[in-house]
């Protein structure tokens, strides 16, 4: 092949692929667009999703990711914390807790379902609920969390550290004043990374969160996230692609938003850090 | 659990004090007998006495890696941090044995100030900076901070220049504010010993001729024990010198003395080419 | 002289509960990793209990209700998925790679690197909504039925192409510029450059991307459940539709019970282990190349 023909096919390559993107996101855009409405996202689903709107929906899936990050943060952080400033005195436990983390996080989601379903849904007694859905999207998203974190507080230099110590101060008012705030940034993408991933999620929480579409009245009813929603209503109910359509943009649009906040904090963050140092 | 104890609290400007007296007359403060510090299977400082003299400044001398920041840290316990360090032998401060596994670290370095060789003010204003430390070891009161904080940056000369943006971030001041930033911040503990590594190399040689001033007016209020490459500004400052080099692999004191004697009439003939060799 | 006990003694004491407990929190999360073994094994151990895990290969076809377990189709099925989707995803992938590297103009690059971004942010359940109204009647047109292992092949494959892409472009990236500076000193063209010299320097980062590319399409349920046609047999004809390993647990769970909830709790272990051997063989391989 020659150098020319070489070219041409890297460009054709590209444009295929642009192509089929765009015919993707256009597809999305032209046939979701029409049926949206303020209507839809204030109103509850009728005719099985057909018609209504998603607001009972929404409220399911922004309580599954509160539940998720109210679970994930505090033990994240933790773990991340530990690994960062404490495994280098217990090594051993250090290896064991990033190899089971790292395999964790290869483990398929549809598994992740299903240990939720066993776990939290049957053995814990959660049933079919918010809090079930949650709680395994926070085992699932754990693993991102804690080594994103973990890279952030292990990026700052050892000056800190240091001076710290030789002020007198303890660990605990080191970090807490000094190092998680110097580590924010990475500690607030990977939460951000998470959350894309969780709200992305549908084959852990078909399982665990379940099907119900009504308003959650608390954590422990049903709730049907977006993802779940835009499964049911291709697969399940004939004549609701519109609607379907309608879902999908709006959880793009939403994941979206999570994303383009993350780069957008990073960004501020970089910033900030050239313009002083 | 035996503690370190505080001193009676007493606030001084050092700006306006003199100089303390010349040492003639060597009260130790710090005696330290076969210290020797190892990373794991590496000894890298071995069997070091000296005694460390009361108001005055000892220079630390010798080239690269043969141990005088592990000595350093040594004296307030930072090799604490260290994985596998040890530290053997003994160094003795008022009736205590730093190096007993019942000392209060924390109360130590308080006692036992340190500054870095890279100026290392925390990502925070230039009040939280001197702040946080206070509050760690107890002071809460808003007038009693601010007359510290106030104390503290005027003994560092830092006050004038900084005391109408002192919510700026710490990190936006120059390099060499940021080191008699991070002075001001040990000296707010009110320590009686101060350490110093390298504490003007980062620097541009204004900023570094400030500090050194600032070093030479702390003498006599404070124990100063600083290392330095800076030959001629060990000569400078330093009332003792103490050579380290490295014999073996392995980070050895080979001559300690009044800073005159070490620099013109050395005894060892390894002082005697090193201080020769860099300085001449 | 006065003691400190006050102040220091209590923060210091603080200073040590505090490494106890973020070791058990770090722990904790660790522990989630057995809590998923454990769960998992002891949710099928009535049907490897009752006839050890040869049966999952042994016995013919997937019939639970009636004691046959066969898992053999569905891993043939997952696989054949998994591997034409990815043989389709890494020439595109890497092409588009190289073109974002070093032919196309710099707005151009910045502009496909975030719509692949964002395509590489899309949920699964998205592009197989798109799967199965779009693909899915444009392969009936061609061969009836549609559902099949090609729609299967083709939404995983452009599922996978950002993350062929974007890591494949980042090794690239990372390649020395001295290098290619050698290399047109050499007089070699454009394209002996990029084939003989940037893509053999980046190979490991390539091959990690792959990997995860791979280990990505093995798992994934909703947009192979969706466009597969999920019919238990063995992948035979890339017009048939197929059913993977995924697809039937989420397909099945929802009435599942007893023994047939215990076979799909062991398929799950299955797909677990085949995932996690692809992902240590993965390590393995980058490692040894590094070695070299």
């Amino acid at each position: 092949m020659s150098d020319r023909a070489f070219t041409h096919a890297i460009w054709g390559a590209a444009l295929l692929v642009a192509c089929t993107f765009f015919w993707l996101l256009g597809d999305l855009i032209w046939r979701g667009v029409p049926h949206l409405s303020w209507q839809f996202f204030i109103s509850a689903p009728s005719n099985a999703g057909r018609a209504g709107g998603i607001a009972p929906i929404l409220v399911s899936t922004l309580l599954i990711l509160a539940v998720a990050m109210a679970a994930a943060i505090p033990l994240g952080l933790g773990a991340a914390v530990w690994l960062a400033e404490y495994a280098q005195h217990k090594v051993a436990l250090g290896r064991a807790v990033r190899l089971s983390l790292d395999v964790l996080a290869g483990v398929p989601s549809i598994v992740f379902g299903l240990f939720g379903n066993a776990f939290f849904s049957m053995f814990l007694g959660l049933g079919f609920s918010i809090l079930s859905g949650g709680l395994t999207l926070a085992c699932m998203i754990l693993p991102i969390f804690i080594r994103t974190s973990e890279a952030g507080l292990s990026s700052i230099g050892a000056d800190w550290r240091q001076s710290a110590a030789a002020l007198g101060m303890t660990r605990a008012t080191a970090l807490w004043h000094i190092l998680l705030r110097a580590a924010a940034p990475s500690i607030v993408a990977g939460f951000i990374l998470g959350m894309g991933r969780a709200t992305a999620e549908t084959a852990a929480l078909i399982f665990t969160s379940g099907y119900v579409d009504r308003m959650p009245g608390s954590l422990s009813d049903s709730g049907r996230s977006l993802a779940v929603h835009i499964y049911d209503l291709s697969m399940n109910v004939t004549g609701g692609d519109a609607a379907a359509y309608a879902s999908a943009l709006v959880l793009v649009l939403l994941i979206v938003a999570i994303n383009s906040s993350a780069f957008a904090l990073s960004d501020r963050w970089m910033t900030r850090r050239i313009t002083l140092s | 659990m035996k503690l370190l104890s505080d001193e009676p609290v007493t606030t001084y400007t050092v700006g306006d004090v003199e100089p303390g007296p010349p040492c003639c007359d060597p009260v130790p403060h710090l005696r330290v007998t076969n210290l020797s510090v190892a990373y794991d299977a590496t000894t890298v400082l071995d069997d070091v006495s000296l005694d460390i003299n009361k108001g005055c400044i000892t220079a630390l001398i010798g080239p690269s890696g043969c141990g005088k920041t592990s000595f350093l840290s040594a004296l307030n316990r930072l090799t604490d941090l260290i994985p596998g360090a040890r530290v053997q032998g003994r160094i003795q401060f008022e009736d205590t044995n730093l190096l007993g596994a019942d000392v209060d670290v924390m109360a130590l370095r308080r006692r036992i100030g340190m500054i870095f060789q890279k100026p290392n003010p925390f990502p925070l204003s230039i009040r939280r900076n001197l702040e946080l430390p206070l509050r760690e070891h107890g002071v809460h009161h808003r007038d009693q901070l601010a007359h510290k904080i106030e104390t503290a940056l005027r003994d560092v000369g830092l006050w004038h220049e900084v005391s109408n943006r002192l919510d700026s971030p710490a990190l936006a001041l120059s390099g060499g504010q940021q080191q008699r930033l991070c002075i001001a911040r040990a000296l707010i503990l009110e320590p009686t010993i101060l350490l110093m590594d390298e504490p003007c190399s980062a620097l541009d040689p204004i900023s570094s001729g400030v500090v050194e001033e600032l070093i030479q007016r702390l003498r006599g209020r404070y124990t100063v024990v600083i290392v330095t490459h800076n030959l001629a500004q060990a000569r400078r400052i330093a009332n003792y010198a103490a050579f380290f080099w490295m014999k073996e692999r392995v980070g050895k004191l080979i001559e300690f003395g009044r800073s005159q004697c070490l620099f013109e009439t050395p005894i060892n003939p390894l002082t005697a080419a090193y201080v020769a060799g860099v300085s001449g | 002289m006065i003691s400190s006990r006050r102040n220091s003694l209590s923060q210091w004491n603080a200073d040590q509960r505090l490494a106890p407990l973020l070791a058990l929190l770090a722990a904790g999360a660790a522990l989630i990793l057995l809590l998923v073994v454990g769960f998992l094994i002891h949710e099928a151990w009535p049907v490897l209990n009752a006839g050890g895990w040869q049966r999952f290969f042994a016995d013919d076809n997937w019939y639970p209700l009636e004691g046959r377990f066969g898992l053999l189709s569905m891993v043939w099925a997952t696989f054949a998925a998994a591997f034409g989707a990815v043989l389709l995803a890494v020439p595109l992938g890497l092409a588009g790679a190289i073109f974002q590297c070093f032919y196309a103009p710099p707005a151009i690059a910045k502009l496909y690197r975030s719509v692949l971004a964002l395509l590489a942010g899309i949920p699964s359940v998205v592009y197989g909504l798109w799967g199965l109204t779009v693909l899915v009647p444009l392969v009936a047109h061609w061969q009836p039925l549609g559902t099949s292992l090609l729609s299967a092949i083709l939404i995983l494959a452009l599922m996978i192409l950002p993350t062929v892409t974007l890591t494949s472009a980042t090794a690239l990236g990372a390649v020395p510029k001295s290098l290619l500076n050698g290399a047109a000193a050499l007089g070699l063209t454009q394209k002996g450059t990029i084939l003989g010299v940037t893509v053999p320097a980046a190979r490991n980062g390539i091959l990690s991307g792959i990997l995860l590319a791979t280990v990505r399409a093995l798992g994934e349920t909703m947009a192979v459940l969706m466009v597969a046609g999920n019919v238990v047999q063995n992948p035979t004809s890339l017009f048939e539709p197929v059913r993977v390993l995924t697809a039937n647990i989420a397909l099945e769970m929802a009435y599942a019970t007893g023994t047939h909830r215990a076979g799909l709790f062991a398929s799950g272990l299955l797909l677990t282990s085949l995932v996690l051997l692809l992902a240590w063989l993965a390590a393995r391989v980058t490692d040894n190349l590094r070695h070299v």
